[in-house]
């Protein structure tokens, strides 16, 4: 690995991740502080937007096609995968101009069911990796992980950092960890989870969007969704900020994935509120913005249902998967 | 990005071709709130003893809707006969009613007022819009809600004076003369009339003659809660109408709010009498940002600090003093963020920044902005579609002006900010004060011990730290040098209707 290779102009990483390791080599790199007043009420006064009619069944669709449809549980099987790869490519039976889905989230077993289930559609293949959920693993065996999952088929791989390198100090392993696993990952792309319920502040949420951004993530993403809180919208502007910033920097556009906690229609709407008016229209494509959720899907399709129907159908109208 | 190497600088400045799109891939449809349930009436009168009365001299005038420019209603214009017998009545009220009334009994008067407010408070908010041009997400959840949470609060100190002033004996001013402006017209109402309810006094009050619609509905209010007649008595009318409130013999005390100049008037016109005076004029705060600040939050701060209510605010930011170091990313994070500012029919649920409230207030930001042109600023403007009919300006700031420009001096009450640079703290107290004004001041810094340093030193009534235009009714309110004298809101803000021994 390296930042030249993932092109982040950051030269001030580049001492740190080649030879001198330890927190010191990153001494130079002071994120800007986040003020927590300031910053929910920036999320509040964007989630009062009013997004009716037109704008409303165009953002709902929107958000169909940025979904990760995710199962990440013990009793995951491949019927159960398979039923999610359905949905996915076609989530509505009524209405084949909704969809497809962006990806299925699985854990690495189940990746070639996936794979198979989806050969032939745009829908990617997204795997957990890196000892998911904690991350209390050796490095060696996060790789591995990470190794297997790409070489199973895995499209996109969501790894999570170390927090409790995180919340020692000892960014140089968070760093590090991350710029292995990007490597790791050859072509497949990386998501950076970073847990933030378990970070504390909005400003390591912000460093360690910083970090992983330097250390070659394609996307920065919030949450296992093991954890509460999850994604929420001020830890989601946070992270859109540090995008803008990067990019501002660099002229390289990171994605955002906002997962967990995301259940309803209205919270889509508010999230693309957020996304559209921080980091504008470049960002509005499943190739930049994603939602990880598993029950959001039938809340959208119901919404859209009584757009287009003007009543709400029963929740048994949708297929539940 | 804040804090950074020179060489990071370098490639900043180097990729700065990196340019947000705010464009139309996701447009938001209108989303105007529904006014068919809205009942204005074609005419109004004067509200004095508690009842609607036409005005002696039958003169009435037209209020319209900046956005529209259309005619809302005919308002009664008061004469000075009016006026004498508003005060009168006001006299009456306060010698043999309000003045006697236990606190405790006038504090239940003062919550129904509250009550009803918030009862109210859509209606309130979509007149207060159509009437004065500001966007509706502002008069719904600033504007309505303050002004309820202003009576409510005084409510609580009508029957607790006593242990307002440290013990010491005090009784009411007797007749209080209050004039408003056109900027928070139901808020500025409810800041003059709770207060003075509170202490005891009775009130005569003048909306300002664009505005006046949110005022007579609270004086339908005041009628419904059944307050004594003559306790609060409403005055249409334009300058001479507040003048005639002003000079007339038998008023105890003259609060008035609006500007430096008609302020200056109105203590000339009081001296050498007993009259009791206070007065919130103009301002031109200095909003001052230090590289180690939150920036992005800095920027919402900024935002709200000019673009709020179109500028039309006294205490608005209107002077942006940036570190020199972070000065050009400031403005290109607040040039993005610009992009994102809706401006438009100020009844849509999504509308940012509303209509400049008259004609008058139009010309004059026209030709201050103008003048910062001529003096060799740089002018940007955001790039919003203004509609046809009404008064709009887009909001606007000028970099490169130096203090001495007028559009660093003058008020220019509307979307108009000035970017300024500083070096040091020092530097920037200086520049700050550096103003015949000193109403307000914002300070956004990460260090705490910072904020406390320059406050101290900061010639203004109100200082915000990490934030701005924020409000509270027991959060004294007011000014330094010409931006006038006298709280309102708070304890403090009680000394302004009461005489303490």
């Amino acid at each position: 690995m390296s930042t030249e290779q993932n092109g982040s102009g950051l030269s001030l990483f580049r001492a740190g991740s080649g030879g001198g390791r330890g927190p010191s080599a990153y001494a130079l790199f002071n994120p800007p502080p986040v003020d927590k007043v300031a910053v929910e009420e920036r999320a509040a006064a964007l989630a009062t937007r009013s997004i009716k009619k037109a704008a409303k069944v165009a953002g709902l669709k929107l958000a169909v096609s940025m979904m990760d449809l995710t199962t990440l549980e013990g009793k995951d099987t491949p019927g159960k995968v398979r039923q999610l790869c359905q949905k996915a490519m076609r989530p509505l039976d009524s209405d084949p101009s909704i969809g497809p889905c962006a990806a299925i989230c699985v854990y690495p077993n189940l990746v070639p069911v996936a794979k198979a289930t989806l050969a032939g559609s745009t829908v990617k293949v997204a795997s957990v990796a890196t000892a998911f959920p904690s991350g209390q693993s050796p490095l060696s065996i996060k790789l591995d992980d990470t190794r297997r999952a790409v070489e199973l088929g895995a499209d996109e791989i969501d790894m999570v950092i170390d927090r409790g390198a995180m919340l020692t100090g000892d960014y140089a392993k968070v760093f590090d960890e991350i710029a292995a696993t990007k490597e790791a990952c050859g072509a497949a792309h990386l998501k950076v989870i970073l847990e933030t319920g378990e970070l504390g502040s909005y400003d390591v949420v912000r460093r360690a969007s910083d970090l992983a951004i330097a250390a070659g993530a394609d996307f920065i993403k919030t949450s296992t969704g093991k954890i509460q809180p999850a994604a929420t919208l001020p830890v989601t502007l946070v992270m859109l900020e540090a995008i803008r910033d990067y990019y501002y920097a660099s002229g390289r556009r990171i994605g955002m994935k906002p997962a967990g906690g995301v259940r309803t229609a209205k919270q889509s709407l508010q999230y693309l509120v957020l996304l559209r008016e921080t980091l504008g229209d470049a960002w509005l494509t499943p190739d930049l913005f994603r939602f990880g959720a598993s029950a959001l899907l039938n809340d959208v399709l119901m919404q859209l249902e009584k757009e287009r129907t003007g009543a709400y159908q029963a929740s048994e109208d949708f297929s539940k998967d | 990005m804040g804090q950074i190497t020179r060489s990071e600088k370098d490639s900043v400045e180097k990729r700065s071709s990196a340019a947000l799109d705010f464009g139309a891939a996701w447009e938001y449809a209108p989303a105007p709130e529904a006014t068919d349930h809205i009942r204005i009436d074609p005419k109004y009168e004067l509200f004095i003893g508690g009842k609607w009365r036409a005005p002696r001299a039958g003169k009435y005038f037209q209020t319209i809707s900046p956005s529209t420019e259309q005619v809302l209603a005919e308002v009664a214009e008061a004469g000075a006969e009016d006026v004498d017998d508003a005060v009168k009545a006001a006299r009456q009220a306060y010698d043999n009613v309000w003045s006697k009334m236990r606190g405790a009994e006038r504090a239940k008067y003062i919550f129904r007022i509250s009550r009803a407010i918030q009862e109210k408070a859509r209606e309130l908010a979509i007149v207060e819009s159509m009437d004065g041009g500001k966007p509706i997400k502002e008069s719904r959840d600033v504007d309505v809600p303050l002004a309820a949470a202003h009576f409510f609060y005084h409510a609580g100190w009508a029957d607790k004076l006593d242990y307002a002033f440290q013990g010491r004996p005090h009784r009411p001013l007797g007749v209080a003369g209050q004039i408003i402006p056109w900027n928070f017209p139901l808020l500025m109402a409810a800041w003059k009339i709770a207060p003075a309810l509170a202490c005891g006094n009775t009130v005569v009050l003048k909306p300002a003659e664009t505005t006046p619609l949110t005022a007579l509905l609270l004086a339908q209010i005041i009628e419904e809660c059944e307050l004594p007649p003559g306790v609060v008595n409403i005055l249409t009318g334009a300058g001479a109408t507040g003048a005639a409130i002003a000079s007339h013999p038998d008023v105890d005390k003259i609060a008035f709010t609006g500007s430096t100049g008609v302020g200056k008037r109105i203590q000339k016109s009081i001296a050498g009498t007993t009259k009791r005076l206070t007065l919130e004029l103009g301002g031109k705060a200095a909003n001052i940002v230090f590289g180690d600040a939150s920036l992005d939050q800095a920027v919402e701060g900024i935002v709200r600090g000019i673009y709020f209510n179109q500028g039309h605010v006294c205490c608005a930011g209107s002077r942006l003093l940036v570190e020199e170091s972070v000065h050009d990313v400031i403005v290109r994070k607040l040039k993005d963020r610009m992009m994102t500012l809706r401006l438009g029919d100020p009844l849509d649920k999504n509308t940012d920044v509303g209509a400049i409230n008259s004609k008058m207030q139009l010309g004059k930001i026209r030709e201050l902005v103008e003048a910062g042109e001529q003096e060799g600023a740089e002018r940007y403007s955001a790039p919003v579609k203004l509609p046809e009919k009404g008064y709009w300006f887009p909001p606007t700031f000028f970099t490169g002006a130096g203090q001495s420009c007028r559009i660093a001096r003058e008020e220019i009450f509307g979307p108009v900010l000035t970017i300024m640079t500083f070096r040091t703290p020092d530097e920037a107290i200086e520049k700050a004060n550096n103003t015949m004004y000193g109403l307000s001041a914002g300070i956004w810094t990460d260090k705490g011990s910072k904020i406390f340093h320059m406050a101290t030193r900061l010639k203004a009534g109100v200082i915000w730290g990490n934030t701005y235009n924020k409000f509270d009714p027991s959060s004294p309110f007011g000014g330094y040098k010409e931006s006038g004298f006298g709280r309102e809101g708070g304890r403090q803000g009680l000394l302004a209707y009461t005489d303490v021994e």
